[in-house]
């Protein structure tokens, strides 16, 4: 995306240059796509960042709209966890991407947007990434007392167990999933423009490929 | 020592400690399966703990293994009172990543249909909301005009309410012949004598508004920092509409205005919701007779499918018709957040795409989520009837919050 050779600077990209210029050292790559912007952090300064974003008076970024995470298993640290922010006055939007692991916890940001609560604890129920210093890191929308965090790419879709209320001992129970039929994955990988310049049996009367119809004439005569 | 009357401690005996009362699973005015758990001391709610998730069915996750055509049903299934506004963020995220741009009479037919739903959504929340709090009659009168509207949905999509017709590319059909004079009959004669109906039941009513005024406070702050977004983020005071700040699809060139609450209370998000209604009948209008001709979907049979008729002759399109309906179309890879002005706030979706049939990574950002996760400082100090109409008013819908 830098074929872009004038003097014309993308607003977004001045935001985070300027961003860079007053808080240097925290913003460790810049990426604009579609005309939105996201800043990768670390984790060690990930809330100073926050908070800088929220209290600065040219930024006012005062709403975090969103905080979830992302799996990437091939990767070293496999989670994103990222950070959708909204200034209302200045009318932008600003993507903060963090990389963790299993094992290394982000430090929460409870104390800098009061509805990171409940964001988090869903981070930590569906992806296990653990956030440091969190009020209440309870699970959110899975059942109690389940075990694994569904959302990890490795997670099987069906997921490990079902439940059905039993009759006898008048309660829920939990049994390992039975499937009556594979979980059916289609090979989609054929390419959808294979076969355009390959003249097939049958198919003269269509629009005439370059190699293949030549070939088939030459074999003809 | 014995354990007679005279030697217990008075002090001991008489203390109430606060006790915790389960509020549903199964209530009708948690309006679906919340459990809420609350600690109470007498009739005063000390704290409230919302336990979510008896919804949850994995939407994002199945959304990883469902080609991108596939996906467009789910989301008429999270908020099931406000489908194709869901719809619509999904298309624009994809349309994003595929860097197409609709029609202009596909844009005008979702925003007509996005205005319909945002009509449908506040008749239902209104009376629903009423009912909570002891009216019954406008559920009986609102919920009439409300299956009005859904035939409009069924009549354009085949279904009242999974419609799964706002699609990436455009929507899936275009409209059937006469429903445009008959949607705009309605806009002026049927909706609005409603909507000035429930407004006599409700507005002035003595009983409503000592349920709702100085109910469930939230200040500007409290609303920012609680990510609220829509009638709650509007009802305390903050002048923000994605229709009107951040523009997408034909919003620009219609004329509508964003009502804005003074209070923050229960009451002044009913009052937002009210005059929304009658904006969105005004969108409605403006739509119909700025709708332009034309297709209502990209004309590119690598993304859209052809149609039926073009199907039967051409060998060309019923292979494209067969791919599309079986591997699906391919989006390049990157990543895009698009948000819309659903009925209840913010609804936005961020897509992962990596290049194949099917998207990475399907965030899905309700914004009924957030409201929920603001119930224990909105309930705080309030009565327990008080938590019923703090949840009215926040207009939750399980399907989105739990996902």
């Amino acid at each position: 995306m830098s074929d872009e050779t004038t003097t014309i600077v993308h607003p977004l990209t001045a935001l985070a240059e300027d961003i860079q210029a007053r808080l240097p050292g925290v913003v460790l790559g810049t990426q604009l796509e579609k005309d939105q912007m996201t800043l990768t952090v670390g984790r060690d300064t990930i809330l100073e960042m926050l908070t800088f974003l929220r209290d600065d008076p040219a930024l006012e970024f005062k709403m975090l709209v969103d905080l979830f995470g992302v799996d990437y298993p091939d990767r070293a640290e496999r989670f994103d966890v990222v950070y959708n922010l909204l200034s209302l006055s200045k009318n932008r939007r600003i993507r903060l991407k963090v990389a963790a692991t299993e094992t290394t916890p982000v430090p929460t940001a409870v104390g800098v947007f009061n509805c990171a609560n409940w964001f988090e604890r869903e981070v930590w129920d569906m992806y296990g990434v653990y956030f440091d210093g969190h009020p209440d890191l309870r699970r959110i929308l899975t059942d109690y007392g389940f075990d694994g965090h569904p959302q990890r790419k490795d997670f099987p879709l069906t997921g490990y167990v079902e439940l059905r209320y039993d009759e006898e001992r008048k309660r829920v129970a939990y049994e390992p999933v039975k499937l009556t039929q594979d979980f059916r994955k289609f090979d989609f990988e054929s390419p959808w423009e294979a076969m355009t310049d390959v003249q097939l049996p049958g198919d003269e009367k269509a629009m005439r490929p370059v190699r293949g119809y030549k070939e088939l004439k030459k074999s003809a005569t | 020592m014995d354990n007679t009357a005279q030697n217990l401690d008075i002090r001991e005996e008489t203390q109430i400690r606060p006790y915790t009362m389960n509020f549903g699973p199964q209530h009708p005015a948690a309006h679906g399966v919340l459990r809420l758990v609350l600690e109470m001391d007498g009739e005063v709610v000390e704290r409230a703990d919302p336990h979510i998730g008896l919804l949850h069915r994995g939407t994002e996750k199945l959304i990883e293994y469902k080609t991108y055509t596939q996906a467009v049903p789910y989301f008429d299934r999270l908020d099931y009172v406000s489908p194709m506004n869901q719809e619509h963020a999904f298309s624009m995220a994809v349309e994003q990543l595929l860097g197409i741009t609709v029609p202009a009479r596909a844009s005008y037919i979702r925003v007509l249909f996005s205005e319909l739903t945002r009509i449908l959504n506040h008749l239902l929340n209104i009376t629903t909301y009423a009912l909570d709090v002891g009216a019954i009659t406008p559920a009986l009168w609102g919920f009439e005009e409300r299956e009005k509207g859904m035939e409009f949905y069924e009549r354009v999509s085949g279904a009242r309410l999974h419609a799964n017709y706002i699609r990436p590319g455009g929507v899936a059909f275009d409209m059937p012949l006469g429903l445009a004079d008959d949607m705009m009959e309605w806009c002026e004669k049927s909706i609005l004598p409603v909507i000035d109906d429930l407004e006599t039941l409700l507005t002035n009513n003595r009983i409503f508004k000592q349920r709702t005024v100085d109910i469930g406070t939230v200040t500007r702050e409290e609303a920012l920092d609680w990510a609220f977004t829509g009638p709650m983020l509007r009802g305390s005071g903050v002048a923000w509409d994605l229709r009107r700040n951040q523009p997408y699809e034909c919003y620009s060139d219609l004329e509508f205005d964003i009502p804005v609450g003074k209070t923050g209370d229960c009451y002044a998000r009913y009052l937002v919701r009210m005059e929304e209604m009658r904006q969105s009948v005004k969108i409605m209008k403006q739509c119909l007779q700025k709708m332009p001709g034309g297709p209502v979907k990209v004309n590119d049979h690598k993304i859209s499918p052809p149609s039926r008729a073009e199907m039967k002759r051409s060998m060309e399109a019923l292979i494209h018709h067969f791919k599309l309906f079986t591997e699906g179309y391919h989006v390049p890879a990157g990543e895009t957040y698009a948000a819309v002005e659903a009925p209840k706030g913010e609804f936005g979706v961020y897509l992962v795409a990596d290049g194949s049939n099917k998207p990475y990574r399907c965030r899905v950002r309700a914004p009924g989520f957030p409201h929920l996760a603001g119930m224990d400082f909105m309930a705080k100090g309030h009565m327990l009837a008080d938590a019923v109409s703090i949840i009215g008013s926040m207009d939750i819908v399980f399907g989105e919050i739990d996902r």
